[in-house]
């Protein structure tokens, strides 16, 4: 094969960090919603009925909505091997914690109804809270400890020893990127309950959605001055060569000065925390205006917003290492081979616009509103 | 403590992945066969056929979302346990998993919703085709399941660079259609359509038994009992195309499932039965069929195929090659980028028996410095559990026939004697509903077991490919799962109970409805004497 050659290892290494931040923002996006009705459900549905309603609202997507979840794990896994063994076994327990939570998801989804007994559809509910809230504000932990660096070091043949603990994950800043996590999520799925429901529980979605806007737009902001002021960046010492063979220890790094600077040196990248404010903040309007369309539209841009915040102020550091910089993983130097991009490139370009196109087609024939009439209607047939 | 991380690494992978594969076969066969039937409400328009094809999708939904939610964990384990081999072979292994997410897993798991939740929102044609959707997109699934396992049997296409310290992909076409993933690929679908065959033939037969939802049943057993039969027939011939692929790619294995410690001069007999002895080497109380390990391993009665001890000492001679590609490698590395010509050549001499020198790391921390006791010791790692692989392999086999007698019967009394079934037969049908389950287990068991010592053959060794993590962590997680999966598998057998004594959902009123008209149909075009011409009830 010599296709490959065609494109530049640096150019395909970027373009797959492009591709990582688009199957993360894809799952936020969708799956991200069907998180936030999770962590809603047992607040703005209290009766069968109504949390039924709002579990239907999702029930026919969140299958399709977990791929991205799924294709995320094995995107990293083939395009970014040294992160995908380094992160999933550096935290262990974490990851456990969200498979576990994640497990309990689609079950509680699928077998909630089947039965009739109170007790039964009562622990599916809370099955169903915990599968949304702990993946969501795990996911927010992580990336608070990633933008810190976490402690892990590579031996010579690049086996990854993680030295941390899973309690060390629990620090003041992590928990605080968790916040921002749930609270975006949390306005995401409020929008979507908004948007496919009616009555009580869109009503209620609209108040915990209101707040939660706010507090993606407080936590946001707290946590964004505290990584000015607080958190220490990395950088490489000298020049690092971007097409070289993908071995982290071959690159010096240093601790220390401001993840600030990025915005220094790359000023257009504010564009990305504005957008998560201003998308919050319209959210937030949204709500209060009863505009649900762009209330979801904004709660979309926010997110996208504040996870393009994260990758453009750290690029090209992907997982830095707190205790052995020099083991530090970034765009130059944990990715696959150049071969394999191109592969994965070509499936992608393939298979990513069909996706979208038969998602798409699925989300328009489903379109509309879940009413209370008609679950009680399809009692049978729908969760 | 007894277990050590690799071990408990292991268990939990083992446990992980043979409790993901309970629902799997299901999936991968019902998907298929509630396809057929609803083909058939869309050509025949007869509503017993949509009852059917409701009916067996729900008992599919059931299973279907363990299946989706085990899978998580499959996705994620490699990162978490085992992280030297996804860092060394990820390069090659990882593509498969990306590629199955982007063909198959979002095509499947995109239609489900509208399979279950879509049947008034769209045209019959255009539902039919949302269930034939999910059920390629299951299979596509297994496709590139079985690529990435089948790589880690027979690793084509790729070679070591010792900058990146790890397996680099060299040829995508060649790890695509490694023969030995083909092969997989066929002979596991097709387990799974048997699975599923077995299952609704059973479930029908129980219903037969019970006098209830006669029509739903006699029809479920006529797709069942014909697709399961070209679907068992398939299980055989390419479980056999396997065992010849394995006559070059993996030796040991088939040299292991046979209990075949001598190399035999061709043709090699086959040992129906024994017991394997791994201290005195050889197979005791052994049963031989003359020939017929030549045959199935050569195809030939004049191909000689090695026996362990042969393979052994093999392997003996691919650790010291091994060693000085190692040797090789150190300084490669050691010069840091300044590599001489020499050192790669020597390297690139023997970079192929790399793998084998890290066999010794279990007993010596540079491979280097091996003394001879222990580089014969790491020969005689290479040798697989014999006793419980002979054994699995045997199961496994005896149970494929067995299937292939038990849906010819079916599909036979079906076809040519009026769909009218002996009880005690009837009764055999819902005994045997586990048993292909316990197949396709053995089956997987003699694969992964087979590969021992290696999670990809010659090229990295299990003891090495695990993470770098403490017992307490694994035991754990480990017991966390066992508890997880434990409660979810109880949960879903008692829905599945549930909901197959509830039986189906018959809509009496739109039934009569269609009678009324077909006949009058038949009335107006004349046929209304002609006996082929049935309605439906």
């Amino acid at each position: 094969m010599i296709l490959h050659q065609f494109i530049d290892f640096e150019v395909l290494r970027v373009i797959w960090w492009l591709l990582l931040g688009v199957l993360l923002t894809g799952f936020a996006l969708t799956d991200g919603f069907d998180l936030g009705v999770g962590t809603l459900l047992p607040f703005v549905a209290k009766t069968d009925v109504e949390r039924r309603v709002a579990i239907n609202t999702i029930g026919p997507v969140w299958e399709g909505n977990q791929v991205w979840f799924i294709l995320g794990g094995g995107a990293i896994f083939a395009a970014w091997p040294p992160l995908y063994a380094v992160s999933f076994s550096g935290f262990y327990l974490a990851m456990f914690l969200i498979l576990a939570a994640l497990i309990l998801r689609p079950v509680g989804f699928k077998y909630r109804s089947k039965r009739e007994s109170q007790t039964w559809r009562t622990s599916w509910d809370w099955a169903l809270f915990v599968g949304g809230f702990v993946p969501a504000l795990v996911f927010g932990v992580a990336m608070g400890n990633v933008l810190q660096g976490v402690p892990f070091r590579l031996t010579e043949d690049l086996l990854p020893i993680y030295e941390g603990s899973f309690f060390g994950l629990l620090n003041p800043y992590a928990i605080l990127a968790g916040l921002v996590s749930v609270s975006m999520l949390v306005m995401h799925g409020a929008a979507w309950l908004v948007l496919k429901t009616e009555g009580i529980v869109a009503h209620r979605a609209r108040i915990f959605g209101t707040y939660a806007a706010l507090a993606t737009i407080v936590t946001f902001v707290l946590a964004g001055l505290w990584m000015a002021a607080g958190i220490d960046a990395y950088a490489f010492v000298g020049e690092v060569a971007t097409d070289g063979p993908s071995n982290p220890l071959m690159s010096e790094v240093t601790k220390g000065g401001s993840w600030m600077a990025a915005y220094a040196t790359r000023p257009w990248i504010a564009i990305a925390p504005i957008l998560g404010l201003a998308g919050a903040a319209l959210a937030f309007v949204g709500f209060r205006a009863g505009k649900e369309g762009w209330t979801m539209l904004a709660s979309k841009l926010s997110i996208t917003g504040i996870i393009a915040s994260v990758g453009l102020t750290m690029f090209p550091f992907i997982l830095p290492s707190s205790i052995d910089p020099k083991s530090s993983l970034t765009v130059w130097d944990s990715s696959s081979s150049h071969l394999t991009l191109f592969v994965m490139l070509v499936s992608a370009v393939i298979f990513v616009p069909l996706i979208l196109a038969y998602t798409a087609w699925v989300y328009k024939v489903l379109w509309g509103k879940v009413t209370t009439e008609s679950v009680i209607e399809n009692s049978d047939s729908v969760y | 403590m007894e277990l050590d991380i690799v071990e408990l690494s292991r268990l939990q992978f083992a446990m992980t992945a043979m409790y993901h594969f309970l629902f799997v076969p299901l999936t991968l066969g019902l998907s298929v066969i509630v396809a057929i039937m609803e083909t058939v409400y869309v050509m025949t328009n007869r509503p017993i056929w949509r009852q059917m094809t409701k009916f067996w999708a729900t008992l599919f939904g059931i299973n279907f979302v363990l299946g989706v939610a085990t899978g998580l964990t499959m996705e994620f384990q490699f990162g978490m346990n085992w992280s030297y081999y996804s860092h060394y072979v990820g390069d090659i292994f990882g593509a498969p998993l990306a590629i199955e997410g982007l063909m198959a897993f979002f095509l499947e798991a995109t239609f489900v919703g509208l399979m279950f939740f879509g049947w008034d929102k769209m045209s019959k044609v255009t539902h039919a085709v949302v269930t034939w959707l999910v059920a390629i997109g299951s299979n596509f699934s297994a496709l590139w399941i079985l690529i990435a396992n089948g790589w880690m049997q027979n690793p084509v296409g790729a070679e070591f660079n010792p900058m990146s310290m790890r397996m680099e992909m060299t040829s995508f076409f060649e790890v695509m259609f490694n023969e030995v993933a083909q092969a997989k690929f066929v002979h596991a679908v097709s387990a799974g359509y048997v699975t599923a065959s077995v299952f609704v033939l059973g479930v029908s037969a129980w219903y037969l038994l019970k006098g209830r939802h006669t029509e739903l049943a006699r029809r479920s057993i006529a797709v069942a009992a014909s697709f399961g039969l070209a679907s068992a027939l398939s299980v055989v011939i390419l479980g056999d195309e396997s065992g010849y692929s394995a006559t070059h790619t993996q030796k040991m294995k088939l040299a292991a499932i046979e209990g075949m410690w001598e190399t035999h001069e061709a043709p090699a007999p086959f040992n129906l039965v024994g017991v394997p002895d791994r201290e005195a080497r050889e197979t005791q109380f052994a049963v031989k069929i003359p020939f017929v390990m030549g045959l199935i391993g050569t195809r030939s009665l004049n191909n000689e195929m090695p026996g362990i001890n042969e393979l052994v000492k093999e392997a003996e001679d691919r650790i010291r090659n091994g060693i000085i590609a190692y040797d090789a490698l150190m300084q490669i590395r050691a010069a840091k980028g300044d590599a001489t010509p020499e050192m790669t050549a020597q390297f690139e001499a023997h970079s192929e028996d790399l793998g084998f020198a890290f066999l010794l790391k279990r007993y010596v921390e540079d491979p280097r410095l091996a003394t001879e006791e222990q580089i014969v010791m790491a020969s005689g790692d290479t040798v697989p559990g014999v006793l419980p692989l002979f054994w699995a392999f045997r199961i496994m086999v005896v149970l494929g026939f067995a299937f292939i007698a038990l849906l010819a019967y079916f599909f036979v009394r079906a076809s040519f004697y009026g769909m009218r079934f002996p009880r005690w037969a009837l009764r055999a049908a819902v005994i045997v509903i586990p048993t292909p389950w316990i197949a396709a287990e053995m089956g997987w068991f003699v694969a992964e077991f087979g590969r021992q010592p290696w999670t990809v053959d010659g090229v990295l060794p299990t003891a090495l490919s695990v993470s770098h993590l403490s017992v307490t962590q694994v035991a754990i997680t480990l017991a966390g799962f066992v508890a997880l999966y434990s409660t979810l598998f109880i949960i879903e057998m008692g829905l599945m109970v549930k909901y197959i004594r509830k039986g189906p959902y018959m809509d009496v009123a739109e039934t009569d409805a269609w009678t009324k008209r077909h006949e009058e149909q038949l009335k107006c075009s004349g046929n209304g004497g002609n006996a082929n011409v049935q309605p439906a009830e």
